[in-house]
Formats: structure tokens, sequence, C-alpha cells
């Protein structure tokens, strides 16, 4: 709990100096630095997603004379699909409590549940876009349109990975229980479910919200 | 410092799950969850009813929805994803801290080229004269 920075023993000499070459490779224990790195993917992410973001606030306005944001979004749908993602944010939150309870049984059943509200997120963003098509709204029949499609899109190609890798990972659990590598990827898919409802907090706010401001 | 206190509860709670995360890792308790959930949903909720009842002005309401988002970004990053200054001996903050400042910089500043670019290359208003 102390706020100054300790040094790795292995670091140090018997007097309590650092050793700045050490003769040997200090000891790191399997996976102490996989959180670390996976965070650090899930920064480099970000970029991708402020990039995707910084598209859309220009191409955002550009309608080609075709439909915009009022004559498309349906807040009520895009309300729905929000609380998906809540929900499951909250039921992998329940499935990582019981991870640490080694409740194997109910980490598996939180799982599950966070698996189909994420099923329940796409399948009712693909409806919203078979929707959009369907009324003339493709991906190339305005900036706008081209804006939306890739960063919505994207979002939800994130979603769908992180339902597959939900998927293994139950499988993993099942076949070999809460070891410490499933553990770790368990805390690592923790991070990436809720990372994902973060971006869709700036999705809802900056895409569908402004949208209909405008 | 109230999540501190849940965190330290926790821990003394359930000291059987191993030493695999001895490292300052903050998980959360139910409690912590459902406050973050309770909190996240009312701030998605106000800025939903807010833009469907257009109960203010547009620009009014675009700045409060703009607020929303970020307080709920920041609960999010709190409750869910469990970031403290002291998380992996610091180095989650400090990425976290060097990502915004690269995403401010490549929004804003897309943004704000992008526009004097349009404001300044918007065609007179006889094209027709140029063919």
């Amino acid at each position: 709990m102390s706020h100054a920075p300790t040094l790795n023993p292995e670091y140090v000499d018997e007097t309590g100096r650092p050793i700045f070459h050490p003769a040997e490779e200090p000891h790191h224990p399997e996976g102490h630095s996989t959180m670390l790195g996976f965070w650090m993917y899930l920064m480099s992410d970000c970029l991708i997603f402020a990039i995707l973001f910084a598209v859309y606030a220009v191409l955002g306005g550009n309608y080609a004379a075709g439909p915009s944001p009022k004559d498309l979004f349906d807040l009520p749908l895009v309300a729905v699909n929000t609380s998906m993602l809540l929900f499951s944010s909250i039921t992998y939150g329940f499935a990582m409590l019981a991870m640490y309870r080694n409740r194997v049984a109910q980490t598996q059943a939180w799982l599950a549940i966070t698996g189909l509200f994420g099923l329940c997120f796409l399948g009712i963003e693909l409806y919203e876009f078979a929707h959009m098509i369907h009324l003339g709204a493709t991906p190339q029949r305005s900036g706008f349109l081209s804006a939306f499609y890739i960063l919505v899109g994207t979002h939800g190609l994130h979603v769908t990975f992180g339902c597959i890798w939900l998927v293994t990972l139950m499988v993993q659990v099942a076949q070999k229980g809460l070891i410490p590598a499933n553990r770790r990827r368990l805390m690592c898919l923790s991070l990436f479910w809720h990372f994902l409802d973060v971006i869709w907090i700036g999705v809802f706010t900056f895409v569908y919200l402004f949208g209909m401001l405008r | 410092m109230s999540a501190e206190a849940h965190n330290e509860h926790a821990v003394t709670h359930d000291d059987h799950h191993g030493d695999d995360h001895a490292d300052g890792h903050d998980h959360g308790t139910y409690r912590s969850y459902l406050i973050g959930f309770a909190l996240s949903v009312v701030l998605t909720a106000i800025p939903f009813w807010l833009v469907m009842a257009g109960v203010l002005a547009p620009q009014l309401t675009g700045l409060i929805i703009t607020g929303f988002a970020v307080v709920q970004i920041v609960v999010h990053m709190i409750f869910f994803l469990h970031m403290n200054h002291r998380s992996e001996g610091g180095w989650n903050m400090l990425a976290l801290i060097f990502t915004l400042v690269i995403v401010v910089i490549a929004v804003a500043g897309s943004v704000w080229v992008m526009y004097h670019l349009n404001t300044n290359m918007m065609p007179t208003h006889n094209m027709q004269g140029m063919g």
C-alpha cells in the first residue's frame, strides 16, 4: 500500500543499494505482465476508435442529399441496445466476482448470460443495419453513412470477437477449471468487454444523440 | 475513498484466490459493481430523455449530454475497469493519460482543420459560371 516505488529485491544488493547490471535475468512469474500488455493493446484499440470518431466528426454532416440521422435513427431501439451492453457489463462483473470466489458453475452461468446479452446487442444492431440498408441508406450512399457504418460496424465487430472469445473461454474453463492461466484470460476479456462498453458511450452520445440534435 | 475501503474488505474477505494478482489489483465487490451500474443507468437515461423529449435548446442539450458521457466514462473506468493510480505500478494510468492526449490531438485537430477547410473552400454561390 506504500506509495513510494519499491525496488525488486533481485535488483538490490546486500546493503540495499540498487544493482544496475544484474548478472542473471531475474525470475519473472508466468503471465506477470499480461495484464499490462493487454491494457497497452486496449489503448492502441482506443486510438483506432479515436480516428474513426474523428472521421465521423468530419464527415457526419455530408448527407449528399441523402437520408440524415433524423430520417434513420430510432432512439428507443438504441436505448434498448445500450441497456443490453450495460447489462452484459454488470453480468461479466458478477462472473469475475464468482471467479475470485472459485465458483466454477457460477462463473460459467454469468459468462453465459453475458454472452446472451452480447448476442442480443449484435442482433439488434444487425436488425438496425438491415433496416437502414432496406431504406436505401447503404454505406456508399453518403459520407455520413460511410463514416457511420465504419464506426458502428467496427464496434460491432469487436463485440462479435468478444462473444467468440467468451465462448472459447467457457470451453476452456469447462475443461481445465479456474486455473491461473484461465483466470488471466478471463481478466483480459473483462477489460476488453468493459472497454467496449466505454466506446459505446461515445457512440450513442456522439453518433445517435447528437445525430438527432443536428 | 470508500471504493478503497470496499476493496480492503474484499481482500480480507476472500483471501483464498491465490497470489496471481497480488500486485495491487482492485477487483471490486458486488456493491461496487451495483453502484457503478446504477450510476451508469442514470447517466444513460438522462441524456436519452433530454434528447427524446427535446426539453432544452439543441446547443445546451449537446453540452449537457457531452458532460454526461464524460462522467459516465469515468464511472466505467473506476467501477468496471478498476482504474486507479496504483494498478500495475501506475503504468496503466500513465498509458491511459498518454492515449487520451493522442486522442484529443487527433479528434480535436481533425475537427478544427476540416472545419476551417470546409469554410474556406466553400464555393461561391454561382458554380454555374465556372463550368
